[in-house]
Parts: C-alpha cells; structure tokens; sequence
C-alpha cells in the first residue's frame, strides 16, 4: 500500500507546490488586458491560420481593439463574426465598397518592347535596381514580386507576362501594392471598371516606342469625359470617376492605345 | 577543467539541436528574423537552466530517496509545463512586444524536447549539481547558438533564388542538415 501512496504524495505535493508558485507569479506579473480583446478573441475562429495577416486570432483581435484592422477582417469567420466584433466595438459594420487591387499596366510581353536580355535574379525587386528589362521604365516588370507575396494565392502571373488579379480571392490587404517596385498595383473599389492601365510618364513619342498599350496623352477620353478625366503628366488620369457615366463609356473606350478602358473580364 | 569541458561540449559538440536533434520546432519556427532568434534563445536557455537546477533537486532530494525514479517523466513535466508558464507571464509583462515576436513558440517551450531531453540526460550522464547547473545553462547557450545561425542564414536566403520546390520548409531543412554536418567537425575535440 505505502509504494502506492508515496508517488501520490510525491506528485500531489509537487503539483501544489508549483500550482501555488504560479498562482503567486501570476498575482505579481498580470498583465489588465482590454476585455474587448478577449471577447474578440472569443468569437473569432482559433484556427491562428493568419489570413487576416496578423499572426494569430489574437493577434488580429488586438489589432481590431486598436483600430488598425477592420472587423471584416477576418476572412474565415465571414460576415458572422465580423457582426458580432462589431457588436462588441459598438460599431456598425459599414458596407464599405469592397476594393480589390488592380494592375495599372498593360505592357504585356507581346505589347512593350524589351531594352535588353534581362539575365539578372529573377525578381521584380532586383531588376528594378538596374531599370528593369522592359524599355519603359514605368511598366509591369513581370517577375511576379506581386503574386508571391500575396498570402491569398489571388495574384497569378499571365501567360502575357502581367500579373492577374482574381477579384474573388482578393481581400485588398494591400501587400502588392507595396510589394510593387514600380507602383503599377493600386486599390479601387470593384465596382469601378473604368480605370487608366499605364503609369507611364514619357512624352507621346517615346512612350508609343516603348509599348503599344501606352497612354500617349492624346487627350481622346478627356475630350469624352472633361469633368472625369485629366491630362497630369503626358497620362491621362482619372480625377473623379462618378463624374464618368455610362454615356461617356463608348468615346472612351476608343482611346487608340486601349491605355483606358473597363477591365477586361478574362 | 571538468566543468569548462562540460559547457564547451554543450554548447559545440553536443549541441542539443545539431547533434541530438532535439528542439527542432523552435528551432525551425523562431529562425526567420535574428532578434526574436535571439529572445527565443535567450528563454529557451533560461528555462532549461531552471530546468536543470530543480529537476537535479527533485530527483535528488525526493525521487531517488523515496525510490520513485520512475516518476522522473513525469515530475519533470511538471517543472517544465510551470517555468515555462512563469516566463511567459514574466515576457508578457515585461516586453509585450518580444511576446507578440514569440507567438506560439513560447508556450510551445514546454513541449520543447530538448527541455525534456536535457532534464533526462542530466540524470543518465549522472551529473552532480554544479555540472547539471553547467550543463542546462551550456546547452542553452548551444540553443541559442544554433538558432541565431540558423536565422542569419536564413535572411541570407530571404535575398536568394531559390529552385521553386525548396522554397520554405524545404530549403531551411537542408541548411539545418549542412549546419549539422558542419557541428560533428568538432566532435572529438573533447574525450
């Protein structure tokens, strides 16, 4: 009986022992933590799977709490979840427009003309260093920085050499943006389908060399759309588009170089 | 002498991640940015030191007198799963920022087998107290050795291209291979 009852006595004192260590640690060392973040972290999924783009469950809850995340956040717990969060926050989940990243290039391997055999690392990064492969030096370069960044799996390089953006998978984090060495990558809301595809700021003549689907500041949508549409450094811009009506669609879309148009649903 | 051999040995020879394998999780999960490489260590080696100083106090003082050494697992669980649970309070308080750079991987200390490894060995290679002391803390700084290396080659690779099918988990794994062939250089430098 007794070689029965010492390990249980053993292990019992032991296990008190440090049970009241912690409980006395953690009298000393706890930390207030807002009661939001713990109630957030409640409704949220616990799959730490980090598609938010934060590390964790918790992680996304704290940021939320702070405000630099929207409670939309979360991809996996959906609208559901994003309700009750903002049940918690005391806000109202606006029905913000949802934006998806675009591509502002239509340089694709056929349409700009390369300057040079590019045998350097094969990254967007690296070949802007040494001003890129392509002639225009405003373009998509075509490495596909963009589509490995992108935790989603949303972003696909095309077969023309341009990245391809999948307005589903797309949650607008933003990350290709940054990513972009040249800036071509930019956020709109979905419903926008009017959108300037060149960033180039050569004069006509030489941005015409470079790519066949280069803005060449012809000044054809402007003339479609003057309320809309501007003229800012040899490109053509986009100043306000609810001024663009359905009316104006087809002038613009006869821009000779198809630099604007709507997007094209591949 | 004896001591200095021991902590040498922990830390190059018997590295608890290059030569025993232990600790791999950590290890490869920590080892992408070198200054939470750097904390993970630095917790890492504090637990084990504990570690090592209580589990020599309760194999010695309790275990072996009341002939319970087949509890040694058990209670050692038991140290481990606490400290760990003190430091983590400790770093949540102390450095919120170095808490959200560990993530995961400090709780995870406490399933940590090179923790539990190194409490066992201690008992197997019949340490007496101030070489157990040694060895936790030698092994600690071995840990932290071998992750701070592990992430400075890594961010290293972060710049590298890669062949498509290695990248990630693939590409560290074979690193950690090559940096563990490159530790049994050193084996024999000591008896």
């Amino acid at each position: 009986m007794t070689n029965i009852l010492w390990p249980i006595i053993t292990m019992g004192a032991l296990g008190l022992l440090f049970s009241i260590g912690l409980v006395l640690a953690y009298k000393k060392l706890r930390v207030e933590e807002d009661p939001r973040v713990v109630k957030i972290s409640e409704v949220l999924p616990q799959a730490n799977c980090g598609a938010c783009g934060y590390s964790g469950c918790r992680a996304f809850a704290e940021a939320v709490v702070k405000g630099e995340a929207s409670p939309n956040g979360c991809p996996v717990g959906g609208g559901e979840a994003s309700e009750q969060i903002a049940d918690i926050l005391g806000v109202k989940v606006e029905d913000t427009a949802k934006k998806v990243a675009r591509v502002l290039c239509r340089g694709s391997l056929e349409a700009a003309k390369d300057r040079g055999f590019y045998t350097g690392i094969s990254t967007c990064a690296a070949a802007h260093l040494i001003g890129g492969n392509k002639q225009c030096s405003f373009g998509c370069l075509g490495f596909g920085d963009c589509a490995r960044a992108c935790p989603f799996d949303a972003i696909e390089m095309g077969k023309d050499g341009l990245p391809v953006i999948s307005e589903e998978k797309c949650t607008a984090c933003g990350i290709c943006v940054e990513e972009c060495p040249r800036d071509i990558i930019e956020l709109y809301p979905v419903s926008q389908d009017i959108l300037v595809f060149c960033r180039s700021r050569d004069k006509a003549a030489l941005s015409r060399k470079f790519c066949k689907n280069a803005c060449i500041a012809c000044g054809i949508c402007v003339r479609a759309c003057p309320e809309g549409i501007i003229l800012e450094d040899n490109l053509a811009k986009i100043a306000d588009y609810s001024k663009i009506k359905e009316e104006h669609i087809p002038a613009i879309e006869k821009c000779p170089t198809k630099a604007i148009g709507r997007i094209s649903q591949e | 002498m004896e001591l200095l051999a021991i902590f040498i040995s922990a830390i190059l020879i018997n590295n608890f991640v290059l030569h025993y394998f232990l600790g791999i999780c950590p290890f490869l999960g920590v080892s992408k940015k070198i200054d939470s490489a750097v904390s993970m260590g630095l917790a890492v080696t504090f637990v084990m030191t504990i570690t090592a100083v209580v589990s020599w106090i309760i194999n010695h003082w309790i275990l072996i007198p009341k002939k319970l050494e087949y509890l040694q697992i058990v209670s050692f669980i038991l140290v481990i799963a606490s400290l760990v649970q003190l430091v983590e309070m400790f770093i949540r308080k102390a450095s919120p920022p170095l808490y959200q750079a560990l993530g995961i991987y400090l709780p995870l200390i406490t399933t940590n087998c090179a923790i539990m490894g190194l409490a066992l060995l201690a008992v197997l290679k019949e340490y007496k107290f101030l070489e157990t002391v040694i060895f936790g803390f030698g092994s600690g700084i071995g840990f932290t050795l071998a992750i701070v290396l592990m992430a400075g080659i890594r961010e290293q690779l972060e710049l590298a291209d890669v062949p498509e099918p290695l990248k990630g988990a693939g590409i560290s794994l074979i690193v950690a291979g090559i940096m563990a062939l490159a530790f049994t250089g050193f084996s024999g430098m000591i008896k």
